[in-house]
């Protein structure tokens, strides 16, 4: 069903300390293109996505069991021989409410490479301008660079955390409900500028609004209880599914 | 009917009654509250204007440039604040690495378990120890086992003990006002614990660090107990070596082992004499100290709003 891999989760299992929170979850993930997961609150939609770049190695007693195999050289991002640094330098994430440090909007945008030891001027200056046109940011941010960046709108704030995540030249990029702490206006701009990135980065975007996940995505995983119910291509979800839970949710029934 | 009504009506009056009743000792405990903060304020006011009354008269330029004498119209407080100040910089020195060190550890390395517990447990009992203890152990360990002598960095590193609980309590409590997420933030973009410490949690946590060290020491630059205990001398008419020299290397570091005097100590030997002139003379350097802390307090204060002004979380 997906044209180019970029990467596979094969029998991932989840567990918060005894909770059992991902069952056996299996699902394709198209390079360049944007998979949606979506489900009920509590489904475990978000700690899924946090396993794509072990954001759960930062807690104690959390375990994973399965892989997710990173395209093309087939390695394991689930393997306890990497790093999760490792993974966090080629897979960003862009989280729930927008989360920008308190420092100037270059420094925001400049600090993914900072870690990277970067710290040739002219090498900063040329990525910060990328990343920030990349995300639609430059016209509004290019005269106050060097402001506070909590000085800037939330849509913007969440810009800029995408601008962030984008500096680092991401494999895959992660949304956690991006849009859901912004308004109509913020929340549009943010969508257009998903649609836009898939032409360059892989993308994977949990929310929690449904319409967003038919405007954006490629494809659809429906998750319940912490397990994928159906997956398929978007239109189809949301057209013809074929569970009859997926019809339930998306047509409102439940969730 | 007559009856009901009646039955209402007494209701009624005792219900009338009652509140009448409670509001009488509403204000009695209005008038009882107001007269206890009072005793206070007056209290406080009347001990700062004997103070000033007393020792106003006494304070002038050579006030702080004398040494003390014999004679109480000579003597001076020169040795004692330049004693409190290489103090407090030795305090300061030891007092802030550890302890901003150790805040940082616990908030962000240890995992929280038993062992954790325990030392959290122990700094909030340490905080409660009474300054003499500190004293006691000071001499046992600074003076007797380093044989560090009777000297500013023995004093210097007793008040550190002593401040120490404080300023470990000070910075947790400023890292755990940043927010998860700015850590997730940079966890994500591939930082380290390190990295993230560095450029986020030090940085963001620094006003609240200094506003505790400060408060910290300010409480040290009063405190007398400890450093009796150390073996400061109460009569000392010279000052410590200098830090600077004039050969190479051009600093020294032999003041710190100079015998010394702090603030408190030269008015206890001041009050403790019988001549009333030099009970003057403690009123005008207790003037001095009470100024000193509450210039630091305010310090404090400014540094804390000016950090809150910068960062909104």
């Amino acid at each position: 069903m997906v044209k180019e891999l970029k990467a596979e989760v094969k029998n991932l299992n989840f567990y918060y300390g005894d909770v059992h929170a991902l069952k056996n979850i299996n699902l394709p993930i198209a390079r360049r293109e944007v998979t949606a997961l979506i489900g009920p609150s509590g489904c475990g939609k978000t700690t899924f996505l946090r396993c794509f770049n072990r954001m759960h190695d930062l807690y104690p007693h959390n375990r994973y069991e399965g892989d997710i195999i990173l395209y093309p050289e087939k390695t394991n991002i689930l393997s306890q021989e990497i790093d999760p640094i490792e993974i966090r330098m080629q897979i960003s994430m862009v989280f729930q409410k927008p989360n920008p440090f308190p420092k100037s909007i270059y420094e925001n945008v400049a600090y993914g490479l900072r870690v990277r030891g970067i710290s040739k001027r002219q090498v900063l200056d040329e990525k910060v301008e990328k990343s920030l046109r990349g995300a639609a940011l430059w016209d509004e941010a290019k005269d106050r660079l060097h402001k506070l960046a909590f000085d800037l709108s939330g849509g913007q704030q969440q810009r800029l955390c995408i601008a962030r995540a984008l500096a680092t030249d991401p494999r895959i990029l992660l949304f956690d409900e991006p849009t859901s702490a912004l308004d109509p206006t913020a929340t549009s701009k943010i969508e257009e500028l998903i649609i836009e990135l898939k032409n360059e980065v892989t993308i994977i975007i949990v929310t929690h609004n449904m319409q967003q996940a038919a405007r954006v995505s490629d494809y659809t995983a429906f998750m319940y209880l912490g397990e994928i119910i159906e997956f398929d291509k978007t239109d189809k979800i949301f057209t013809a599914p074929s569970n009859k839970l997926t019809e339930e949710y998306i047509t409102g029934r439940f969730g | 009917m007559g009856f009901i009504n009646q039955t209402l009506n007494t209701k009624h009056q005792t219900l009338k009654k009652r509140i009448a009743i409670t509001k009488f000792w509403d204000r009695i405990f209005l008038v009882a509250g107001l007269l206890s903060t009072l005793v206070g304020l007056v209290l406080l006011f009347a001990l700062m204007a004997d103070l000033f009354v007393n020792g106003f008269p006494r304070l002038s330029y050579k006030f702080f440039t004398s040494f003390p004498s014999r004679f109480p119209d000579q003597a001076g407080i020169l040795s004692a604040w330049v004693g409190s100040f290489l103090v407090l910089l030795v305090t300061a020195f030891a007092a802030i690495p550890l302890g901003v060190a150790a805040g940082i550890y616990l908030e962000e390395y240890s995992r929280k378990n038993w062992l954790t517990d325990i030392i959290e447990i122990n700094i909030a009992n340490l905080a409660g120890v009474p300054s003499i203890v500190y004293g006691l152990l000071a001499l046992g360990l600074f003076v007797y086992f380093f044989k560090f002598g009777e000297s500013t960095l023995t004093g210097g590193l007793a008040l550190a003990l002593l401040i120490l609980p404080m300023v470990i309590m000070a910075t947790r409590e400023a890292i755990r006002a940043i927010p998860n997420s700015i850590r997730e933030a940079s966890y994500a973009l591939g930082a380290t614990k390190w990295q993230t410490v560095q450029s986020h949690i030090i940085p963001y946590s620094t006003g609240g660090i200094l506003t505790g060290v400060i408060i910290g020491l300010s409480r040290a630059i009063g405190e007398t107990a400890p450093i009796i205990t150390v073996g400061a001398l109460t009569f000392i008419a010279f000052l410590p070596t200098s830090p600077f020299s004039s050969e190479f290397p051009f600093i020294s570091f032999k003041w710190l082992m100079d015998p010394f005097t702090v603030m408190p100590i030269q008015m206890f030997n001041w009050v403790s004499r019988p001549q009333h002139e030099f009970q003057l003379n403690a009123a005008a350097a207790g003037i001095v100290l009470m100024v000193m802390t509450l210039l630091m307090n305010g310090i404090a204060i400014y540094i804390r709003y000016r950090f809150r002004m910068k960062i909104k979380w």
